[in-house]
C-alpha cells in the first residue's frame, strides 16, 4: 500500500498538464468551437517551454517560470490561427484543428533542426524542482487553473455568456453578446492553457522535447472533456482518472499486483472508458448543443 | 465541400475569378500552391536554400540527381511505393466524407490492417499466389470491422465519430503492440521474418525500377482506386452514401436507410486503410512490427482527401503528390533542408483547406454585390453584408 502512496507524487505529475489542457478545451467546447488541436498546441508549448528553459537556465534561476509563460504565449499565438480559420472565417472546425495538429508537429521539429542542429531540443540540466511531499508545483498551477475557469465559467457573466454562444450563438447574439468576439477569446484561452500544460509536462515528465513528448496526452485532454461531461468538476474528476491511468502503465511493474497485466492494459484504459462512456450515456447529450457549429451572422 | 459549387453557377454572368475560385479542382490546386509559397518562405527564413527543396522533389519524380547528372529509377520506385499508403488512407478518409462523415480513424483502421495481415503472414499455411493475397483480404476485413463499428456506434448511440475514432486510434495502436508480442520469438520492435509465400511479390517491377520497394501492390492500389470510383458513382448503393453526405434529412425521406448508410461507408473506408496496412507491412517490411508509433499515414490521408476533393482521380494524384513530399524527406535533408519542412507544408495545405468555407462566403459576397448593381433599390437592403 505504501508503494502506491509513494505514487502519489507521480500521479499527481501526470495529472496536472491533462487537466490543465482538459480546462482549456473546456472552455473553447463550451464556447461552441471544438478544439482537436490541443494535442499540437501542447506540443508547441513543449517546444518552446523546453528550449526557452535550456538557453536560459545557465543565465537565471527563474528560467523555469519563464519557460511557463513563454510556453503559454506561444499556445495562445498559434490557437489563433485556428481562432481566425474556425471563428472569423466559418472554416470547419475539425479541419482547421488537423492543420495545426499536423503544422506542430512539423513546425517544432524544424525549428529544433534550426536552434540546436537535431531532431530533438538539447536537454536542460533541471527541470522544475519538487516542492515539499515531493509534488511538483505544476500540481498546484492545475488546482489554480481548475478553480479560475471554474469561477469564471460559472460565476461571472462573462461565462454565462460564453456558455450561451456554445448553447445557442443565436440568441446570445439577440441579447447582445458578440459570438465572434467571445469565441475568440475561447479559443485563445485554451491555446495559453494547452501550452501551459505542455510547458508543464515536459518540465517535469523528461528533460528534452522531441516528437513523441507529448504522445497523446492532448487527446487524452480531449477525451476527458466529453468524459467530464463538460463541466470543471467532472472533467477535472476524468482527468484524474485518466492521469492515474497513464501513470499506473509506466510505473505498474512496482506494484506486485499489477505485474501480471500487460503494459498496454493501462495505457488503453482512458481510450476504452471515454468509448465506453460515450455509449452508455448516448441518450442525453452533454456536449454544448452548438458546439463545432460555425456561427453565421444574421442568418445570411 | 460541395456545396458552394451550385452556388457560383447559379450566378448570372460570372467572371473568370468567380469560376476559379467556385471550382474546387481550382482551388485544391491554389491551396498546394499557396503551402508551397509558404514552405520556401519558411526556408528563405531559416537562411536556408530553396532550391535545394525543388532539387530533391525533382529527384523523386523523375530519379534525376541535378547535382551529380546520375539517373536512378529507383527513387521513382521508391515514390510510389511511398505514396500507396497515403493515397488509400485518403481513400478511406475520402469515402466516409462523401456519406458526410469525418473518418480520423485511419490511423487506427490501417493499424487494425497491418497487425490482421502481419498475423495472416506468419501463421497461414505458406501457399504461394494464395498466402499474401490472403493477408491483404485479412487486413481489409479487420480494418473494415474498426471502421464499421465507428460507422454503428454513429448510427445507433449517436457517438460522435470524431472522438469515438481518435479513442480507437489508441486502442488499436496499443492492442496491435499487446497482440503482436505474444507472438513467439518476438523482441522488442519485431517478430520473426515472414514466409516467402507472404511477402508481396515484385516481379517485372524490380527491373524497371532498380530494385526499389515497389512492389505489385500498386495494382491492388489502382484497383482500390477503381472500385472507390466505381462503387461511389455508379452503384445504388453510392448514389444513397452521396445523397446521405449532401443532405441527411432529404436522404432519409426519400427512403434511404441513413444508419446503415454510416455503418457501410465507415466500413469501406476502413477496408481501404486496412488494405494500406496490409500492404506496408507485406511489401515494405521482411517482417512483422511491433509498432512504437503512429506511422502517420492515417493522418497524413486527411490532407491527402481534401486536397483530392474526395473524387477518385483527385485522392490518386494528391496522394502521389504528398507521397513525393515524404519520399524526399532523405534528400532534403542531405541537401541541408530539415526534412519536417514536409510536414509544415501538409499542415499548411490543410489550413488553407479548411477555409474553403470562407472561398465560399466570398462567392456569396460577390453574387449580392453583382445583384445590387442591377436593380439600384436593392441596393441598400444588400450593403449590410
Amino acid at each position: 500500500m505504501s508503494k502506491v502512496l509513494d505514487m502519489v507524487p507521480s500521479i499527481l505529475m501526470m495529472v496536472a498538464p491533462i487537466l490543465i489542457a482538459a480546462m482549456g478545451g473546456l472552455v473553447s467546447e463550451r464556447s461552441g468551437v471544438v478544439n482537436i488541436a490541443l494535442e499540437g498546441l501542447m506540443g508547441i508549448g513543449a517546444f518552446t517551454a523546453a528550449t526557452v528553459h535550456v538557453l536560459l537556465e545557465p543565465a537565471t534561476g527563474l528560467s523555469v517560470w519563464i519557460a511557463l509563460v513563454a510556453a503559454a504565449g506561444a499556445g495562445l499565438a498559434a490557437s489563433s490561427v485556428h481562432a481566425l480559420a474556425s471563428v472569423t472565417l466559418n472554416a470547419d472546425q475539425v479541419i482547421s484543428g488537423t492543420g495545426i495538429n499536423l503544422l506542430a508537429t512539423g513546425g517544432t521539429v524544424f525549428l529544433s533542426e534550426i536552434i540546436f542542429h537535431q531532431e530533438r531540443t538539447e536537454p536542460f540540466e533541471l527541470g522544475m524542482m519538487p516542492g515539499p511531499g515531493g509534488i511538483y508545483p505544476t500540481a498546484w498551477i492545475a488546482v489554480v487553473v481548475l478553480l479560475v475557469v471554474g469561477y469564471a465559467l460559472y460565476r461571472r457573466p462573462w461565462g454565462f455568456r460564453l456558455r450561451a454562444c456554445g448553447e445557442h450563438p443565436e440568441a446570445a447574439a439577440s441579447a447582445g453578446i458578440d459570438v465572434r468576439r467571445t469565441r475568440w477569446i475561447a479559443v485563445l484561452v485554451s491555446g495559453a492553457l494547452a501550452g501551459l500544460a505542455g510547458a508543464c509536462l515536459v518540465l517535469t515528465e523528461t528533460i528534452q522535447y522531441t516528437s513523441y513528448t507529448v504522445n497523446g496526452a492532448g487527446f487524452i485532454a480531449l477525451a476527458a472533456v466529453s468524459f467530464g461531461r463538460w463541466t470543471p468538476a467532472g472533467v477535472a474528476g476524468a482527468s484524474l482518472l485518466f492521469g492515474t491511468a497513464v501513470a499506473l502503465s509506466i510505473y505498474m511493474v512496482n506494484i506486485a499486483g499489477l505485474r501480471a497485466l500487460p503494459p498496454e492494459f493501462f495505457s488503453i484504459l482512458p481510450y476504452l472508458i471515454t468509448l465506453v462512456t460515450l455509449v452508455v450515456f448516448s441518450g442525453r447529450d452533454y456536449a454544448p448543443a452548438a458546439a463545432g457549429r460555425p456561427y453565421e451572422k444574421g442568418g445570411s | 465541400m460541395r456545396r458552394d459549387a451550385p452556388k457560383a453557377l447559379s450566378m448570372g454572368g460570372r467572371s473568370a475569378l468567380d469560376a476559379f475560385i467556385g471550382s474546387n479542382g481550382a482551388l485544391s490546386i491554389l491551396v498546394v500552391l499557396l503551402g508551397f509559397a509558404c514552405g520556401t518562405a519558411i526556408i528563405l527564413a531559416v537562411g536556408r536554400d530553396p532550391a535545394g527543396m525543388y532539387l530533391a522533389l525533382l529527384q523523386t519524380l523523375t530519379g534525376y540527381n541535378a547535382a551529380s547528372g546520375v539517373w536512378n529509377p529507383r527513387y521513382v520506385g521508391e515514390w510510389i511505393t511511398d505514396s500507396m499508403p497515403l493515397i488509400l488512407c485518403g481513400m478511406s478518409m475520402g469515402f466516409a466524407a462523401r456519406a458526410g462523415l469525418f473518418n480520423i480513424g485511419a490511423e487506427g483502421q490501417y493499424i487494425a490492417g497491418l497487425t490482421a495481415a502481419q498475423f495472416v503472414a506468419l501463421y497461414f499455411p505458406p501457399i504461394a499466389g494464395l498466402h499474401w493475397a490472403l493477408a491483404l483480404i485479412a487486413g481489409a476485413l479487420a480494418a473494415a470491422f474498426g471502421g464499421g463499428l465507428v460507422g454503428w456506434l454513429r448510427a445507433r448511440y449517436s457517438v460522435s465519430q470524431v472522438v469515438a475514432t481518435i479513442m480507437l486510434n489508441y486502442v488499436a495502436f496499443f492492442l496491435s503492440r499487446y497482440l503482436t508480442r505474444l507472438i513467439p520469438d518476438a523482441n522488442t520492435y519485431r517478430t520473426p521474418f515472414f514466409p516467402a509465400t507472404a511477402v508481396l511479390p515484385h516481379a517485372f517491377l524490380d527491373g524497371l525500377t532498380n530494385h526499389s520497394r515497389l512492389s505489385i501492390g500498386i495494382f491492388v492500389v489502382l484497383a482500390c482506386v477503381a472500385a472507390y470510383w466505381l462503387v461511389l458513382e455508379r452503384t445504388k448503393l453510392g448514389f444513397e452514401l452521396r445523397a446521405t453526405g449532401l443532405n441527411r434529412d432529404a436522404a432519409r425521406y426519400a427512403g434511404i436507410g441513413v444508419d446503415r448508410a454510416f455503418t457501410v461507408s465507415m466500413a469501406i473506408a476502413g477496408a481501404f486503410a486496412g488494405v494500406a496496412g496490409a500492404i506496408v507491412a507485406l511489401g515494405s517490411f521482411p517482417y512483422g512490427r511491433i509498432l512504437s508509433g503512429y506511422d502517420n499515414y492515417g493522418f497524413n490521408g486527411i490532407a491527402v482527401a481534401l486536397v483530392g476533393n474526395s473524387r477518385a482521380g483527385g485522392t490518386l494524384v494528391a496522394g502521389l503528390l504528398f507521397g513525393m513530399l515524404s519520399s524526399a524527406q532523405p534528400l532534403m535533408q542531405s541537401r541541408q533542408i530539415p526534412k519536417e519542412i514536409t510536414w509544415i507544408i501538409s499542415g499548411l495545405v490543410v489550413v488553407f483547406v479548411s477555409l474553403r468555407a470562407a472561398f465560399g462566403r466570398l462567392v456569396e459576397w460577390r453574387a449580392k454585390v453583382a445583384a445590387s448593381k442591377e436593380p439600384q433599390s436593392a441596393a441598400a437592403r444588400s450593403s449590410d453584408e
